[in-house]
């Protein structure tokens, strides 16, 4: 089988001396990593193509307004809460980009200072269910036994209150500053990802790589945080944008329903204090609710393109 | 490898006279719901340093949960286990997974079948095989760095140094089979387990993987456990043969001896069944017909009697025991062995009457 002969040289060459001593140390190197270092670093490179132009937009967005809300105190807008700046109700103007409100406020100030509550909002809410659903969903998944039935049971007793009511009691019950907005969000949060964490730990610990850990000595704890947590990271996060979009539309409710925050401003609360007017200034009320728009869509899209990103390097794999 | 300071604590590391491993009537049951599943049922062997045994036999036979039931690597829950296992003369059968750990990485180490699958896709190769270096060996990290990428060559990887860097993905199926074999060696095991070490690999890396194997259990004089399906990889590697059916061993022989005078009709369908270079080609395969007994129920007599060509009555109703026979160690169980008088009237006896379930098969013998 003479025509065999190229085939194994080139899924095997490591082991011919007669190689190295032929060709400068460069060349070898680059035939030798041809096969794998080629596949891998095309597949690679089609992977960030396919993420396209749409995923980098809305990335773009979202570093925008991150951006904007970080450093809303030192730009050079109007205070999100100085009545009369402007007139009542006024259209787009040099002075006010986006127009004013009832009270004449600026609506663009107040959107960019709306941003940094309900980002907040939703990224702290989203952090904590990932902390403590993550860590409950690992430890369960790995565990299993008696610890698992019960956060397997705790979690759909809290999926099957509806979430609404459920955020209304804990609000109603603890307050409505931010961080108890955080909180009862952040709660709501933590029964589907323990289930998702789960479900990722479960399939992940049922890999060769784990039991090849455990026979070289490594302990569950070790097992669990170096080798099964760094895997599940991976999908957890890119879910975790999603996560964050739901969060926000959901504080926005709650503010809607005007139990949401009651001393600051976010997205929620400036659509609700817009509806009154919508038909006079519809833009008091657009204008939140479009970046809350664009802010979720951009999300969205950024998470499922990475997911899918994922899903593609695991059947690689 | 014994770093003194806690020599106290591994005095099982001193050398002794009992030999590397002995396995004495090993027993591994599964509870399921649909009964008790005798995986592994009654095995014995022992081992000495830098020796290597092949277990053979077909999916199903039992012998990689035997190579996980010597490692104490099964759940607890759900598995009976029986028998006594000793490693360097120290019964390790009923140990906790807490006592285990100290002997899996530095005294025994297991090589997996697929290296898509036994290496952590997410963790550089250098991280993999340094971790184990420092948490068993305590080296510090830019020794244990060294290690690696000395282990890497030694494995067969050239520049090994920016190998240490790369993910398990950059990396083809034959070269990451070279790094679990590193991982697995970076402790020093004394008894490495290689549990069908070949068999997800592309044809014309198999023989190089055998043979590095084969390379560093010399270099090391670790003893190995073969574990395939293929007579045909342990032939020319391992000192001694066990040949393995429905949990337990029919045939075990060094391994000069077993292909000369191969006794079970079990070992012999398995050696008919690989294909021969000699054959002219569109020869048909010579499969073993039937399939594997239920481990559930199983039959009455000798396991492999329903797909036996040699068959009788008796086979049906006893189980032939394991017994030894000559002086050369060879040992088998069967009631009429291939090549004796017996086996051959059993068979003429089985074509006269047309019931052999081989019988094209066997009449090549």
């Amino acid at each position: 089988m003479p025509e065999r002969l190229p085939d194994s040289a080139l899924s095997e060459p490591l082991t011919s001396d007669a190689v190295f001593h032929e060709a400068p140390a460069e060349v070898v190197a680059d035939a030798l990593v041809a096969e794998p270092g080629g596949v891998a670093g095309e597949v690679e490179g089609a992977l960030k193509r396919r993420l396209g132009v749409a995923f980098w937009i809305a990335v773009g967005w979202l570093v925008l307004i991150t951006l904007l809300a970080i450093f809303a105190p030192v730009l050079p807008l109007d205070d999100p809460d100085a009545v009369g700046s402007g007139g009542k109700w006024e259209g787009t103007s040099g002075e006010h980009w986006l127009g004013t409100d009832n009270l004449g406020r600026d609506v663009m100030s107040r959107t960019i200072h709306g941003a940094r509550v309900s980002l907040v909002v939703g990224f702290a809410a989203v952090a904590g269910g990932l902390v403590v659903g993550g860590f409950l969903g690992l430890v369960a998944g790995f565990k299993g036994g008696w610890f698992e039935r019960i956060v397997i049971a705790l979690a759909d007793i809290l999926l099957s209150f509806p979430a609404l009511i459920l955020a209304l009691a804990i609000v109603t019950f603890l307050g409505r500053d931010m961080w108890k907005i955080v909180l009862a969000l952040g709660i709501l949060s933590i029964a589907p990802i323990t289930r998702l964490s789960r479900a990722n730990t479960l399939q992940w610990s049922q890999r060769e790589f784990v039991l090849a850990a455990r026979t070289l000595g490594a302990n569950n704890r070790r097992i669990l945080f170096r080798e099964v947590l760094p895997n599940v990271l991976m999908p957890m996060a890119s879910l975790a944008l999603i996560g964050v979009a739901i969060v926000i539309v959901a504080e926005g409710t709650l503010s809607f329903l005007n139990v949401g925050i009651d001393d600051a401003i976010s997205w929620g609360k400036l659509v609700f204090e817009g509806k009154d007017s919508l038909e006079q200034a519809p833009h008091v009320a657009f204008v939140p609710a479009g970046a809350m728009f664009l802010t979720v869509l951009a999300l969205n899209f950024a998470g499922d393109r990475l997911r899918a990103h994922y899903d593609v390097r695991e059947g690689l794999l | 490898m014994s770093s003194g300071h806690d020599a106290a604590e591994r005095s099982y590391d001193l050398p002794t006279d009992a030999p590397l491993l002995e396995v004495d009537g090993v027993k591994t049951h599964f509870r399921t719901e649909r009964g008790v599943v005798r995986a592994v049922d009654g095995v014995s062997f022992r081992l000495e340093r830098g020796k290597t045994l092949g277990v053979v036999g077909e999916s199903g036979s039992g012998k990689s949960v035997l190579s996980r039931s010597i490692m104490g690597l099964l759940p607890r829950h759900n598995v009976i286990r029986d028998g006594s296992i000793r490693f360097e003369g120290r019964e390790i059968a009923n140990l906790s997974t807490k006592q285990m750990q100290e002997f899996w990485g530095t005294q025994m180490a297991m090589v997996f079948q697929d290296p898509m699958t036994s290496l952590n896709p997410v963790m550089k190769v250098g991280r993999q095989i340094t971790e184990s270096l420092q948490y068993h060996l305590d080296v510090s990290k830019d020794f244990a760095r060294d290690t690696a990428e000395a282990l890497l060559a030694s494995v067969g990887i050239p520049e090994p140094r920016r190998r240490l860097n790369e993910f398990p993905h950059q990396m083809s199926g034959g070269m990451r089979q070279r790094v679990t074999i590193a991982i697995a060696l970076a402790c020093g095991p004394k008894l490495l387990f290689a549990d069908e070490p070949t068999t997800a690999l592309d044809v014309t890396v198999q023989a190089q993987i055998l043979d590095l194997l084969a390379s560093q259990q010399r270099e090391r004089f670790m003893a190995m456990i073969l574990v395939t399906h293929d007579l045909g990889v342990v032939a020319g590697r391992a000192d001694d043969i066990a040949v393995m059916y429905a949990g337990r061993i029919v045939e075990k022989a060094p391994t000069r001896v077993l292909f000369t005078e191969m006794r079970h009709p079990y070992s012999e369908a398995l050696l008919k069944s690989i294909p021969k270079l000699a054959d002219p080609s569109h020869t048909r395969l010579q499969a073993i017909g039937g399939r594997p007994p239920d481990l559930v129920n199983p039959p009455p007599g000798c396991k492999f009697a329903p797909r036996c060509p040699y068959a009788q009555p008796q086979c049906r109703e006893e189980e032939p025991p394991l017994v030894e026979h000559g002086t050369s160690g060879h040992e088998f169980a069967c009631w009429f062995p291939v090549g004796t008088p017996e086996g051959r009237e059993a068979l003429a006896r089985n074509q006269a009457a047309g019931s052999a379930p081989l019988a094209g098969t066997a009449a090549g013998a």
